[in-house]
């Protein structure tokens, strides 16, 4: 793999837009979804898409392959529920490993594609790492405050689980996204560095956390600045922020991030806020414009988008960048 | 990456916690600890978990900046309560806002505590004691888990008593961390055993020596670590005496955190002021503490005994009394204590050649020093206020000598001040806080202020102004009908050519229209300034005589730049006509909607309001707001940055508001009304009012409030709101019914600060207002809630705690003419007019239609359960002349009352 830690020093790196967006626009239907594979299952599956990575591999990769050609330098695998504590919607949990193994590959074989093409400018994967679906340091029932749906100790084996097929897979990359419960994150972290410990390997980690609103904190209530002291025991490639907002109410907390660290920052926003639809309507330019107040003010190294961002979203982005210097990293990850 | 950089300890609750050198010292609670408090053991033992999370929230409301939590008694399951009392801990935000000391001697109970909080916590310990493979497995997993650590200077050995020990064990310990398992060294925070002296062993006089010794070794020699320590420990021997324990621990402390303890486990009420401490006593605990003699510790016994029992009183300290003349005055002008600048000044009189040389010398050498800590931030607006009223007693004392020596020696007793500055609130408005705060903060200054109040005429300012030969204009304004005045006074200064700058400031001024509207009219300086720290750099450039003509040029590009930038931004902006947003107005499906009928129809009075009952519905955000602290109420007074002061100013409230509620200082009076109404031609809502026994209203008038649409062409599906559109249709065939208000709890406020005024205590005054708008805005809240469950009774079975009413999760609104739902004052007329409100109670409304007394609010009362507050942003022109038209107002009227909403054209 080429050197990303020395890439970006260089310039400014392109994450890929949203693979939900993407995907609704094939419209699915519970038939495609089982595909050959699973047309006997016993519970409903449309919606599943990360399922989608085993049934319908050639619409994945058609989504990555848009996303390289808009420039994108860094594709996210779609596995961002590919746990067994999120799969268990779909009692999928014995399917973990191939769902991230599958995306992982099928990420890597465009990646390589495109590389192969533009060797001056090749293509990441990053293993995408959800925060799954419960929460450790909340209690969903408001009556019991003292109640956890999820232990730290499940979460850091099922993450583990995930980091393992994703590595086989071909990820160079680990994203820890939307993360809004830093407690579920800091299971992840754990979990990576126990697998990196075993296989004797270093992989570079993104930390991606989600402020969900004007708050400034995250749904677990910490600010920026806690979020960040909190995940900084690990060695990482970047920290940042994604989802919830758009791309203008993110600038006072990367600000905040781009500040207090040393490592590069990352930052791949949602397209505005959802309408009344709850679609994302902000346009590639609108974006864009927004985005440039962080490479104006050199906030960023690495840029890209979340939900409701599409290939011309990220073109935007990229033609954007191109003319700005990233931000300066004063801290290059490597573990010993 | 560089090395040379400092690296701080960072740790973090729901917020960061970095420890720096200016930090001093971090104070660790030490209460939820079952070994230290007997009371938290029981609450455990008896799963009284509810109580014990208020032991943890008392110690941060009480200044803890880290919370300790120990489980390990014999008698409870310590990783069972570890992980359940943390649950419950991370649930309360008040709490879980610092970072948590996990403290346990088993393993097991520690790493359990690790699992299940999110932030940076400190584990209290590892050590050496059980060799060094078991200390590097341990700290492996913390450094995963991320965490910082506390090691015990402890190895297979034995605990280091001594300074060579101490040394030793931390000097391995460090060298594993960093270098054998890679540990962060600023996480490391080293416990170097605190252990009790005077004990009367030989073999104990240096523990505490050696401690201090070591703690300096280890800061100097073992790069970016930590020292704590349990200080209780020290005064062992003293158990039972609290004087000499209290000034044992200071003691220790004094000569500990300068030696580079910088983290500990006080207990804050066993702790005396060290400078406090009686001069006879500390020399013999310090003897003690440091080892300066070899009687020290039976000299301390012997003296102990005289202070056994003497009961603690609280003392002020006044040595600051002894001190030369200028360092009093300064002190008494940086704390704010008034209580002796009389015979001080009189002293400086006496002693200088003319009396205004005490003003010039030594007042102005305090009030610099009072500035620079301002301007560096290490003061706040409250504290800053008290000085000026201290400033003004010493300047009131030397007047009638100032004005002799005049008398006497004409020719060279006139001083040159730093600067005259006219202050004003605009005709039409009422609203002075800000103002009297921009004027006090410039008085401090040395500014000289020339304060024309509130509800002055523009002819008057102008005259005024020449008369005085002032330096600047600053005008203040609240209510949006105040910025069109400030515009005719630029016009008007311009038409009679002055030269002077104008300040622009208040709640409703902002850059943007001074830019826009009042800096084209105006060839002079002009700036919008809305915060007395800021003010005094202005007022400062616009009159330095090098610098003023530049400073000037570079206001106006700016501003022109600001301009042109606002300007072209705005007309991007797409409106839809009136008629189209009407008929994508908000839509409620009237077909199955009954609204509850008013219990009591008509007209009600409250005579006179029990202000104690407002009490808990105070909001009290905004009033630290008023004071430029900012940050969100109970939180601010823990505020790093303002919470000392925030704490105060409220201690200030309370006091005041105490009096106020026990002499019935202020009166509060209201008036409603609950009438059938619908909403007729789309915008529109028809109100019939019906005579209820006391309260006679002219039969068969209907009355018509006329509201406002939103235009701006928005997403679509988005609905243009209007008020109208949550009162039932007539054609309908339902009926609805509206609300409207007043209440006001300003009668006394005016008295009562011109009394506070007429003895210089500017402070007060501005105190009075600022509780007498949130009472008002208390009463509204309370009224509110009373027509919600009793006098509608829409809501007969609502509770809600205070916040969820300041947070508004009630159902139904009570939007006010003049705020973004309903930015048009002019139907407040209408609401005067029906209930009679100036007869009623006395609030009359001036010519800009703000309310006097100023603590006042009115408004309407919507019932309906899909009413929501918006905000109507701008409208366009056909709206205008469509409102002009229903209301049967001139188009220039309309458009002059409506204008700050108007879009450009």
């Amino acid at each position: 793999m080429a050197n990303i830690q020395k890439i970006l020093k260089e310039r400014i790196l392109i994450l890929d837009g949203a693979m939900g967006t993407m995907l609704q626009r094939y419209k699915f239907e519970e038939a495609d979804f089982r595909g050959e594979r699973f047309k006997e299952w016993e519970h409903p599956l449309q919606g599943n898409n990360d399922l989608l990575s085993l049934t319908q591999p050639e619409a994945i990769a058609e989504v990555h392959r848009k996303y390289c050609a808009a420039g994108a330098d860094i594709l996210e695998t779609n596995t961002f529920s590919s746990t067994t504590i999120a799969m268990a919607d779909y009692y999928m949990e014995e399917l973990v490993y191939d769902l991230n193994f599958e995306s992982a590959r099928i990420a890597k074989s465009v990646a390589d594609e495109f590389t192969a093409k533009e060797p001056l400018k090749p293509r990441f994967v990053a293993g995408s790492i959800g925060p799954t679906n419960k929460t450790a340091s909340m209690s969903p029932d408001v009556n019991d405050p003292g109640f956890r749906a999820i232990s730290f100790e499940e979460l850091r084996v099922a993450y583990k689980q995930q980091v393992e097929a994703l590595l086989d897979g071909g990820a160079d990359i680990l994203l820890v996204e939307t993360i809004f419960d830093t407690l579920n994150a800091k299971a992840a972290l754990f979990a990576i560095e126990e697998v990196k410990e075993e296989r004797s390997i270093d992989v570079p980690i993104m930390v991606s956390g989600t402020i969900t609103d004007a708050s400034g904190r995250t749904l677990s209530g910490q600010t920026a600045e806690a979020f960040l002291i909190s995940i900084s025991h690990i060695p990482v490639l970047s920290v940042g922020f994604n989802c919830a907002l758009g791309a203008d109410q993110l600038v006072p907390h990367l600000e905040v991030l781009s500040k207090r660290t040393d490592y590069a920052v990352s930052a791949h926003p949602n397209a505005g806020l959802p309408n009344a639809f709850g679609e994302y309507d902000e346009t590639p330019e609108q974006m864009a414009e927004q985005i440039k107040e962080y490479v104006e003010k050199g906030l960023v190294n690495i840029v890209g988008g979340c939900c409701g961002t599409t290939p011309e979203h990220i073109t935007a982005i990229a033609q954007l960048v191109k003319e700005y210097k990233p931000r300066t990293i004063k801290k290059i990850s490597i573990s010993v | 990456m560089s090395e040379s950089k400092p690296k701080y300890l960072k740790l973090s609750g729901l917020e960061p916690l970095v420890v720096t050198p200016e930090n001093n010292f971090i104070n660790v609670g030490e209460r939820t600890n079952v070994a230290g408090s007997k009371k938290f053991l029981r609450l455990v033992k008896e799963e009284k978990f509810e109580e014990a999370l208020d032991v943890a929230r008392n110690q941060v409301e009480g200044g803890a900046q880290i919370i300790d939590i120990n489980m390990d008694d014999g008698l409870i399951d310590g990783k069972e309560a570890m992980v359940k009392f943390l649950n419950l801990v991370i649930a309360e935000p008040d709490i879980a806002r610092v970072p948590i000391m996990i403290d346990s001697s088993k393993w097991e109970i520690i790493e359990a505590g690790l699992q299940v909080v999110q932030g940076k916590c400190v584990v209290n310990s590892i050590s050496l004691k059980e060799g060094e493979e078991q200390f590097v497995q341990q700290a492996k997993l913390i450094k995963r888990y991320g965490a910082a650590v506390i090691v015990m200077a402890f190895d297979e050995v034995g605990q280091a008593d001594n300074y060579d020990r101490r040394i030793e064990i931390s000097k391995r310990s460090y060298d594993v961390l960093v270098n054998k398992v890679g540990f962060a060294p600023e996480d490391i925070i080293f416990d170097l055993n605190i252990f009790p002296v005077a004990t009367g062993m030989d073999e104990h006089r240096l523990n505490a020596i050696d401690f201090i010794e070591a703690t300096r070794w280890v800061r100097e020699n073992l790069p970016f670590c930590s020292v704590s320590g349990g200080v209780s420990n020290v005064s062992f021997s003293f158990r039972g005496n609290n004087p000499v324990r209290e000034a044992m621990h200071s003691v220790f402390l004094y000569h500990a955190i300068k030696a580079g303890m910088n983290m500990g486990i006080v207990n804050p009420t066993m702790l005396e002021v060290y400078d406090d401490i009686p001069k006879d006593l500390l020399e013999r605990v310090e003897d003690v503490i440091l080892n300066r003699r070899d009687d020290a510790t039976e000299r301390l016994l012997d003296f102990a005994e005289t202070v056994v029992g003497k009961a603690k009183e609280s003392k002020v300290d006044l040595s600051w009394r002894e001190e030369p003349l200028q360092d009093r005055i300064t002190r008494a002008l940086v704390k704010g204590i008034d209580q002796y600048i009389v015979e001080d000044v009189e002293e400086a009189r006496i002693n200088a050649e003319k009396p205004i040389e005490v003003i010039e010398g030594n007042l102005m050498t305090g009030m610099n020093v009072v500035g620079d800590l301002f301007g560096s931030g290490k003061m706040f607006l409250p504290q800053v206020v008290k000085s000026a009223r201290v400033m003004k007693k010493a300047v009131a004392y030397l007047l009638p000598y100032i004005e002799e020596e005049k008398l006497r020696n004409p020719q060279v007793g006139d001083s040159e001040g730093a600067g005259k500055i006219l202050m004003a609130t605009v005709k039409g408005d009422v609203h002075d806080i800000g103002k009297n705060i921009v004027s006090v903060v410039l008085a401090c200054n040395n500014y000289e202020i020339v304060d024309l109040g509130v509800m002055v005429p523009p002819e008057k300012i102008i005259a005024e102004a020449i008369s005085h030969n002032v330096d600047i204009i600053g005008l203040s304004g609240l209510i949006t009908p105040s910025l069109d005045e400030m515009v005719h006074l630029a016009k008007e200064m311009q038409r009679k050519n002055f030269t002077v700058p104008l300040l622009i400031g208040g709640a409703t001024t902002s850059k943007a229209h001074t830019a826009v509207k009042i800096d084209p009219q105006y060839g002079q300086a002009v700036v919008h300034v809305n915060d007395a720290s800021r003010a005094v750099t202005v007022v400062g450039d616009l009159l330095k005589k090098e610098s003023r003509d530049a400073y000037k040029q570079n206001l106006k590009d700016d501003y022109e730049v600001f301009r042109d930038k606002f300007l072209k931004r705005s007309v991007k902006k797409e409106y839809k006509t009136i008629e189209a947003a009407r008929k994508n107005k908000f839509k409620i499906d009237w077909s199955t909607f009954e609204m509850a009928p008013p219990k009591t129809i008509g007209i009600q009075v409250i005579k006179e309001m029990d202000l104690e009952k407002l009490e808990p519905f105070i909001d009290w955000t905004p009033f630290f707001r008023s004071w430029e602290l900012h940050g969100k109420y109970p939180d601010i007074l823990q505020d790093n940055v303002v919470g000392i002061q925030a704490t105060e100013l409220f201690a200030d409230a309370q006091a005041m508001l105490k009096k106020v509620l026990s002499e019935k200082q202020l009166s509060a009076r209201g008036v409603f009304g609950l009438f059938p109404a619908n909403s007729i031609n789309d915008d529109d809502i028809e109100v019939t009012p019906i005579a209820n026994g006391s309260v006679g209203v002219e039969n068969n008038k209907k009355f018509v409030f006329r509201t406002l649409r939103q235009q701006l062409q928005r997403r679509e599906g988005v609905p243009d709101y209007a008020l109208a559109d949550f009162i039932a249709p007539k054609e309908t065939g339902k009926q609805d019914y509206i609300g409207c208000f007043c209440v006001s709890t300003g009668f006394g406020t005016a008295e009562l600060a011109a009394e506070y005024e007429k003895d210089l205590d500017d402070y007060s005054s501005i105190m009075i207002k600022a509780l007498a708008d949130r009472l008002a805005e208390a009463f509204a809240e309370y009224l509110h809630k009373k027509v919600r469950i009793e006098h509608w009774g829409y809501a007969a079975d609502e509770t809600l705690s205070n916040d969820e009413l300041i947070n508004e999760s009630y159902k139904g609104i009570r939007p006010a003419p003049g705020y973004p739902a309903c930015p048009d004052h002019l139907e407040k007329l209408t609401i005067w007019e029906l209930l009679h409100v100036e007869e009623r109670i006395g609030v009359q409304l001036t010519e800009s239609l703000a309310m006097w007394p100023a603590a006042s609010v009115s408004g309407y009362y919507f019932g309906n359960p899909e009413a929501r507050y918006f905000g109507l942003g701008k409208i366009k022109k056909d709206q205008v002349v469509d409102f002009g038209n229903r209301k049967e107002i001139s188009v220039e009227k309309a458009t002059k009352w409506l204008a700050p909403n108007i879009a450009d054209e």
